[in-house]
């Protein structure tokens, strides 16, 4: 069953819902990215909780006109009105009042929230209203999900996905510096209002599937994962689409097996396995990643350290410092170099003799950046440079080339 | 008579040769709240001509120069650049900010920071090439900073920060160079590298207009001067506007006056 529903095996229906999700997840890691990188990351959470006031007063308005109330298309309709009334109140608020975004953000989200359920709570005690479904639209449900709603999603998904690949380049230049972005002719607030717009179509298509509790998820978890996975924009928009379409596609092929399961916190549970193991392994930036780094950065410095000290004469005291030499044999159980341990000292002491000149002087001031205590001058600077170097430190205290 | 000529004979122009002027701002007031930041002020900026925007803290001159660039609405008044208003300037205009309010953890790497220099050529649905790349490579060797342009902009030193912000302008390839307080926070080796670019920029006939803090090199760096603490406190050439009397004027009880006599009359 987990198997036909992983291979889009179970169904026509199924497997629609199923692209469509996938599809979804995708716009929304790569449109989440921005608001990740813009920091504007809750305003997205206000957005999907100011939906359902909209959700519920579209199906009463459609029951109202003699319709079936449950009609996908114009749910969407009525929940991106109110989501969209959300925003300008929020920016209403922080704009025309001392009240901080947070506070904002806070205020809008309960409030409309607290007024969306009461219209749900209204529709339950409708003729019409019991078998509307309308909770599905809190967490999520792809039961009973038609033909013609999962096209909606998948439309609507790769619309949005091609909206935000074309806004690109002045999205992040907004993000990474908004007066810079300003000063070279971008229309800032506008670019503000197209990612928050892109964002809200986001919410609305993906309403019933994730649920607007948890879409924040959606468009948040995935940039998370990927900025652990990559040093520029282009890099976190690819990881952060596939972590999300994956976290769609398996949400969505889980719930089509196990109705009764929310199909919301099944994507967001997928997503946060994603994120724990990005965290711990991912390489470049990963928890893991970044120890290892240190303990073996940590070992060489001893090395060099040790090293310095052997060449000078000094004696050495820290213990790890002894150990990593003895273990590399450079010198022996008592302490004294070996025939290994005394070159590799020499040649560490010229190394480092070679380096405090050309950081005192102006004209290897380039090269002087790359020291770190551990780099070999040679991999820095050409022979000519450091026989230069060696004219300069002229006469050696015992440090032959 | 030329239109630099005049501006240094008369210290201003008159407004219908603001047209000739690489900036012209006229009249204009700033106010972040009810207390205006800059008010009234008038500036005229020869073509080719290296200006330092001067003024005790908090006397408006980011402001003025935001005003000018058309990041922030002026509550009155108007700036032109080249005789146009500055949203038809805007190809001819670079702009290195103070450094800075940009996130440092942001995911780019110093040579995706200059390419946002071209952003604005590139348009909307232009592709990024391989001349472009070539073009911010030598951006950033202009500054001495192509042995870094992989690494993530947030492992550089202040001063290599400030070096790649001044590279970022330069691929604006523009006409008139914004710079604020572009050697703060930055060592004198790094000082010297700015300036030499600047000067380079001006034998190019280019303009620059940098707000400076370190009144004993203004004689050095700059033929021009503007001397701000809200209003216009003086404007000209240095020997005309930077004296004893106009630092006096602006930075009021807050130097010795030692110090004024100092730098100024040191020129
Ligand atoms: N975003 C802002 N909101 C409110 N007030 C501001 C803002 N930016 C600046 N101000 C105020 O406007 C005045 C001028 O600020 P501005 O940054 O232009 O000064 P400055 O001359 O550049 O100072 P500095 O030398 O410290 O950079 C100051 O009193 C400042 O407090
Ligand atoms: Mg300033």
């Amino acid at each position: 069953m987990l198997w036909q529903a992983l291979t889009l095996q179970l169904g026509y229906n199924a497997t629609l819902v199923t692209l469509g999700a996938t599809l979804l997840g995708v716009a929304a890691g790569v449109t989440g990215t921005f608001l990740f990188l813009r920091k504007r990351a809750l305003v997205s959470d206000a957005i999907s909780h100011a939906t359902l006031p909209g959700v519920g007063l579209a199906f009463i308005l459609m029951v109202a006109m003699g319709g079936d109330g449950r009609s996908l298309l114009g749910l969407m309709l009525g929940s991106a009105a109110s989501a969209w009334i959300g925003l300008l109140c929020i920016s209403a608020l922080t704009r025309r009042t001392r009240l901080a975004e947070d506070a904002a953000i806070g205020a809008v989200l309960s409030v409309f929230f607290g007024i969306g359920i009461v219209f749900l709570t209204f529709i339950q005690t409708m003729s019409e209203g019991r078998q509307a479904g309308l909770e599905g639209f809190l967490l999520g449900s792809t039961a009973g999900m038609l033909y013609s709603d999962a096209v909606i999603i998948a439309v609507g998904g790769a619309t949005v996905l091609l909206a935000v690949t074309a806004f690109r380049r002045p999205l992040s230049a907004v993000a990474f510096d908004p007066e810079f972005a300003a000063s070279s002719g971008l229309n800032v607030p506008r670019l503000d209002l197209i990612m928050m717009g892109l964002v809200m179509a986001i919410t609305v298509v993906g309403l019933k599937i994730v649920g607007l509790i948890l879409i924040v998820a959606l468009l948040i978890i995935p940039p998370v994962t990927a900025r652990f996975w990559s040093e520029r924009v282009t890099g976190v928009l690819w990881v952060a689409g596939i972590f999300g379409g994956v976290s769609g596609y398996l949400g969505a092929a889980l719930s089509a097996i196990a109705p009764a399961l929310p199909t919301g916190p099944v994507i967001v549970l997928v997503s946060f396995a994603m994120f724990a193991l990005s965290l711990l392994f991912a390489p470049a930036r990963g928890v893991l990643a970044a120890v290892l780094k240190h303990l073996s950065f940590q070992r060489r410095v001893h090395v060099r350290q040790g090293l310095l000290a052997l060449a000078q004469g000094q004696p050495i005291y820290e213990k790890l410092t002894l150990r990593l030499l003895r273990r590399a044999g450079l010198v022996r159980a008592d302490g004294v170099a070996t025939s290994d341990g005394k070159a590799r000292a020499a040649k560490a002491l010229r190394d480092e003799t070679r380096w405090q000149m050309a950081r005192s002087r102006e004209e290897f001031a380039l090269a002087a950046t790359f020291y770190d205590g551990l780099t070999e001058i040679e991999t820095v600077l050409t022979g000519d440079q450091i026989n230069e170097l060696d004219r300069l430190i002229g006469a050696p205290k015992g440090v032959r080339p | 008579m030329t239109a630099i000529e005049l501006a240094t004979s008369n210290g201003t122009l008159m407004d219908d040769h603001g047209a000739d002027a690489a900036l012209a701002i006229r009249s204009m007031t700033v106010s972040y709240g009810q207390k205006p930041a800059v008010f009234s002020v008038d500036m005229t900026v020869p073509r080719g001509s290296m200006t330092a925007i001067i003024g005790p803290n908090g006397a408006g001159k980011s402001t003025l120069l935001k005003a000018a660039l058309g990041v922030i609405k002026p509550l009155a008044g108007s700036a032109t650049v080249f005789g146009q208003p500055v949203e038809n300037a805007r190809a001819r205009i670079a702009y290195v900010p103070q450094r800075a309010s940009v996130d440092w953890d942001f995911p780019t790497r110093v040579l995706d920071v200059v390419l946002m220099g071209l952003y604005r050529e590139l348009g909307l649905l232009g592709r990024l090439r391989g001349t472009h790349k070539t073009r911010a490579m030598e951006c950033l060797e202009r500054v001495d900073m192509q042995d870094f342009a992989k690494r993530q902009i947030g492992q550089l030193s202040g001063g290599q920060q400030q070096r790649v912000f001044l590279a970022r302008a330069l691929a604006q390839n523009a006409d008139l160079y914004f710079l604020d307080e572009p050697f703060s926070g930055v060592d004198a080796a790094t000082e010297k590298a700015i300036i030499n670019v600047l000067q380079g920029l001006r034998a190019d006939g280019k303009t620059v207009v940098a707000v400076h803090h370190d009144l004993s090199t203004v004689p050095d760096y700059f033929d021009r001067v503007f001397l701000i603490n809200t209003t216009r406190v003086a404007e000209g050439t240095v020997e005309e506007a930077f004296t004893p009397q106009t630092l006096q004027e602006a930075y009021g009880g807050r130097l010795a006056m030692g110090q004024l006599g100092q730098t100024a009359l040191g020129t």
